[in-house]
């Protein structure tokens, strides 16, 4: 069967004629729809590579950066750790379920490709208020997509966030991320070197799922997006789980030369992404795939999203073995074609060539021209001036009920969070998750994190900020942090006030990783995250996976206070910094000084936590940001069912502040750390070599969280009262009729 | 003799309950693909918790008709001691070796939790080092592990002293409260007639090492650790 009638391509004027060009001849159907899905943002990054040139890239640590399936860090002793995130926005913002869940499986399969074996998924949602019953739904079902597919493949999912705001109303963010250990001398790199290796299709039958799934990630969600459904791909987390294994048990016998996942592009991606990079070609026959649907077209066959499908290259002499372990996991498989030294990826179908294009024409798409501009209406750096409320303590109360700062032990519950006998801190423990390395005295320490409310603000400080709090999540823990990745989320590339937030957005992240000295391994854009029928984009939102090692199990810390007596330090100074902070949006005030991170003091800060942790002086520590001062201490409380007394008047901060500034502000390069009495002076004095500006802010006590100002009462909280509306605050409102 | 570990298709904590066995307990053990297994060359078996065939149908059903559970059976005939954690356990009551249906959760979703199970029997090979009342912490991670059966069955795994694990709460108490499925008489373990064969929900292997407990002990071990004496 052909194609009769022509395909709808979303290829500009100008990019068809740089094909054709390029091709010396105009392209058949097949190949236009190829080119088409291969040239679009989605696989092509054609509107921000040329932006995502500026991030550092490069480091001591560094074994694979981006451009790969995942990207690879060394910890020391051969052992590397392979991490990558992605989105899932626009399949789970049409089918929640299925959509979140599959972007789950096209993680897995990104770390799987290196030889790593998948230990651990992370995950950072965002969706409207739950006010909209509408984005309890979506709230509700992507969790539960997660859950069944992540519980079911043996990962666990040990940390993530959730932030609510009504510009992800209908185009929610869903971004996944995974974290892989393996051997550095075992990796494999998704590459095709070797003419005459036979390649292999591998896992789910071949269906039309999800046919053009990226060209509908390529758009924005409009009314008929509903119409959308069938783009999206169906995940079946058992077949991944015998994939996982069967992928890993092949790999070990040494005959597989590279493998790559089928996601976005299908075959065509896969193919020509791996024959590109090893510099040859392939030739396939696509009557030899295993199909789930009979009558599919070579056009079909080259593009569906089919999920939980591999691919293999494998050494002729080696096949049998190979193919016996996909036979004893009962795995379906088919051997499709063979690398060739052409460079040119040719399709047949019985006996026909329905395709026959140049890998490199397929990987290389002509850079498209975007236009940036500065969006004329600026962001009010004053805000309009309040008196301090008069009841303090009902501040913090509400804050700690603020949706963005609430537990979200309701999400969490329902993951396995310790499968995999790995997880040291688990969800809630600490700002990051700690995994151990399984017969070794280190453990490393991942997070995802962003703050949309000051990308959108800023997206420059917004998105340096977001760096700073995932390098200081993770050393808040005990960890160096050693590598990020990052995921993108944003609107429509076409219009330019757009385009210059994601330009401000990568030289802000370029910023904060070059003063970290952290480099930034791999990544993924979602462009087109908005909703048609308002006009209105998403907060611009770039969600920053970082990674960090810790050198030793003793020094893992977590957040919970300890000891009734130990000191309270507070590492950093404050600013009068509320603008898009949690209070602010509490008390609805609009405007405002937003944090302003300057790398130097971070990099300081964090330097002298990391050397208190591991001179043996810390009990807990956690950095403090969402609620700023008060809701960061309040969370230690909880977590430790213990109280705290803190004087404001010895906190380090800026001239003139008021006192709710001061609870509240949302300031950059802070760090609360306790530690027994004895040692107070010592840890203030590792600060002080630093320049870093700290004060020994109070001390925990057995009960009561009491915050006070030149003897002062100015808030009075019980812990069990600010647990309770802390813990209740999500699953009330997903309760609302 | 050895311990063998089963893996089934979809079974996820079997490396797990590997490594607690060699790597802690330096028991020797096996990590055996279920078509592969043959129960006389072993002296104990563990059926790992996870999604075997991706828990289709209803969860254990599908492994229940392996191969390797006729060997199972066979095992348990000759009195060698059998395990079956979460998955595990749902396996040995979908093949009859234990009595009684895990359904889904009171609250419809998976929860994955520590809780406190406390021992209701010393009379097994996995708990006669333990003294009966000890409460232990351990994880439960699953979606169905509600415990029911029909009143008589309940009763007759009462009188033959059949239950092994309840939950309980902080205080080491019977309440709703610490009964976080909704099973019936907070059952979170149970053993055959014979004794041989232990099923249990929570997850003793994801306890077996204070690092990875909140309350830094290894209360999972002491399980475990009767496999060492076989």
């Amino acid at each position: 069967m052909m194609v009769t009638e022509t395909i709808k391509v979303n290829l500009t004027p100008r990019e068809l004629e740089a094909a054709r060009k390029r091709l010396g001849r105009e392209p058949n159907q097949t190949e236009l729809g190829m080119i088409d899905v291969m040239w679009s943002e989605h696989c092509s990054y054609k509107s921000s590579r040329q932006v995502l040139r500026r991030l550092p890239k490069s480091g001591r640590r560094v074994v694979v950066g981006p451009g790969y399936d995942s990207g690879v860090v060394d910890i020391g002793d051969g052992d590397v750790i392979a991490f990558k995130i992605e989105s899932h926005n626009h399949p789970s913002a049409i089918e929640p379920y299925n959509g979140a869940a599959t972007g789950i499986g096209g993680i897995i399969r990104d770390i799987l490709c290196m030889n790593c074996r998948p230990i651990a998924l992370l995950d950072s949602l965002r969706f409207g208020n739950l006010e909209s019953s509408h984005s309890r739904w979506l709230f509700q079902t992507v969790v539960k997509g997660i859950a069944d597919y992540g519980n079911c493949t043996g990962i666990p999912t040990v940390a993530g966030e959730v932030e609510f705001d009504e510009s992800f109303e209908t185009n929610c963010l869903v971004n996944v991320a995974c974290v892989g250990v393996g051997k550095a001398e075992d990796l494999t790199l998704g590459r095709m070197d070797r003419p005459r290796d036979i390649i292999v299709l591998v896992g789910g039958a071949t269906g039309r799922d999800g046919i053009h799934g990226v060209t509908f990630a390529s758009r924005t969600i409009h009314e008929e997006s509903e119409l959308d459904r069938p783009a999206v791909q169906i995940g079946n987390p058992f077949t991944k789980k015998v994939v996982i294994e069967a992928t890993l048990e092949a790999l070990r016998t040494g005959k597989v030369a590279a493998v790559k996942d089928l996601g976005g592009g299908g075959l065509t991606c896969a193919l020509s992404e791996m024959s590109s990079k090893g510099g040859t070609g392939v030739e396939i026959n696509l009557e030899e795939i295993h199909v789930r649907e009979q009558g599919m077209t070579p056009y079909e066959l080259l593009l569906s999203e089919s999920q939980e499908r591999m691919l293999f290259t494998v050494t002729p002499e080696g096949q049998e073995e190979v193919l016996g372990v996909f036979q004893k996991w009962e795995i379906p498989y088919s051997v499709i074609g063979k690398v060739t030294d052409t460079g040119l990826l040719v399709a047949k179908y019985r006996g026909r060539v329905a395709a026959n294009v140049p890998s490199r024409l397929l990987t290389n798409s002509p850079l498209a021209q975007r236009i940036s501009r500065r969006p004329r209406t600026q962001h009010v750096k004053e805000a309009s001036r309040r008196p301090v409320p008069e009841d303090l303590s009902d501040i913090v109360y509400r804050l700690l009920s603020q949706p963005d700062i609430a537990s979200k032990e309701s999400v969490y519950r329902q993951y396995d969070h310790e499968v995999g006998v790995r997880t040291v801190l688990k969800p809630g423990d600490a700002d990051a998750a700690v995994l151990r390395i399984i017969g070794a005295d280190k453990a490393i320490a991942v997070k995802v994190d962003c703050n949309s409310s000051y990308c959108h603000l800023d997206p420059y400080d917004g998105h340096a900020a977001a760096v700073a709090e995932g390098a200081r999540n993770v050393a808040a823990t005990g960890a160096e942090p050693i590598a990020v990745t990052d995921c993108c989320n944003f609107g429509n590339p076409e219009n330019s006030e757009v385009y210059w937030q994601f330009k401000e957005a990568i030289s802000g992240i370029a910023y904060m990783l070059n003063g970290l000295k952290i480099p930034c391994v791999g990544g993924n854009v979602s462009f087109y995250n908005e909703d048609e029928r308002t006009g209105r984009a998403v907060k611009p939102t770039t969600t920053i996976v970082t990674l960090g090692l810790i050198e030793k199990l003793s020094h893992i810390t977590s957040m919970a206070l300890k000891k009734a007596g130990e000191s309270i330090i507070l590492v950093g100074k404050t600013f009068p910094e509320l603008g898009g902070s949690q209070y602010y949006r509490l008390i609805n005030l609009n405007g405002g000084r937003l944090p302003h991170p300057v790398a130097s003091k971070e990099r300081a800060s964090i330097r002298t936590v990391i050397e208190a942790i591991r001179s043996g002086y810390v009990t807990a520590t956690h950095d403090c940001s969402k609620g700023g001062l008060a809701v960061s201490l309040a969370e230690m409380a909880i977590k430790g069912d213990l109280g705290l007394t803190v004087d404001l008047g010895a906190v380090p901060y800026a001239s003139t502040m008021r006192i709710d500034e001061i609870l509240f502000s949302e300031s950059s390069a802070r760090f609360i750390l306790t530690t027994p009495q004895a040692r107070a002076s010592k840890l203030l004095s590792l600060a002080r070599k630093r320049g870093v500006p700290a004060a020994k802010i109070g001390e925990v006590t057995e009960s009561n969280y009491r915050i006070t100002t030149n003897r002062k009462e100015l808030v009075e909280c019980s812990v069990g009262r600010m647990r309770e509306v802390w813990r209740g605050a999500i699953p009330k409102l997903m309760e609302m009729a | 003799m050895k311990t063998a570990v089963i893996q089934f298709p979809g079974s996820n904590c079997d490396l797990d309950v590997l490594h607690i066995l060699k790597d802690i307990l330096h028991v020797e053990a096996d990590l055996i693909w279920h078509r592969d297994f043959e129960g006389s060359n072993y002296g104990a078996a563990v059926l790992p918790g996870g999604f075997s065939y991706g828990d289709y149908l209803r969860a254990g059903i599908i492994a229940a008709y392996s191969p390797a559970m006729r060997h199972v059976k066979e095992m348990a005939r000759e009195g060698k001691p059998i395990i079956g954690i979460c998955n595990g356990f749902q396996i040995l009551i979908e093949s009859g070796l234990l009595p009684g249906a895990l359904l889904r959760n009171q609250g419809t979703t998976f929860i994955c939790k520590w809780v406190k199970i406390r021992l209701e029997t010393s009379q097994t090979p996995f708990t006669k080092n333990i003294q009966k009342g000890t409460v232990l912490k351990v994880p439960i991670a699953h979606a169905e592990g509600r415990y029911v059966n029909e009143p008589e069955g309940l009763k007759e795994l009462h009188e033959n002293d059949q239950v092994v694990f309840r939950y309980v709460d902080d205080h080491g108490d019977l309440t709703e409260d610490g009964n976080p499925n909704g099973s019936m008489d907070s059952i979170a373990g149970i053993c055959n007639l014979d004794r041989n064969i232990l099923g249990l929900m929570p997850h003793p292997e994801r306890a077996s090492e204070p690092i990875l407990s909140p309350f830094l002990d290894s209360d999972g071990l002491k399980i475990l650790s009767t496999l060492t004496q076989t």
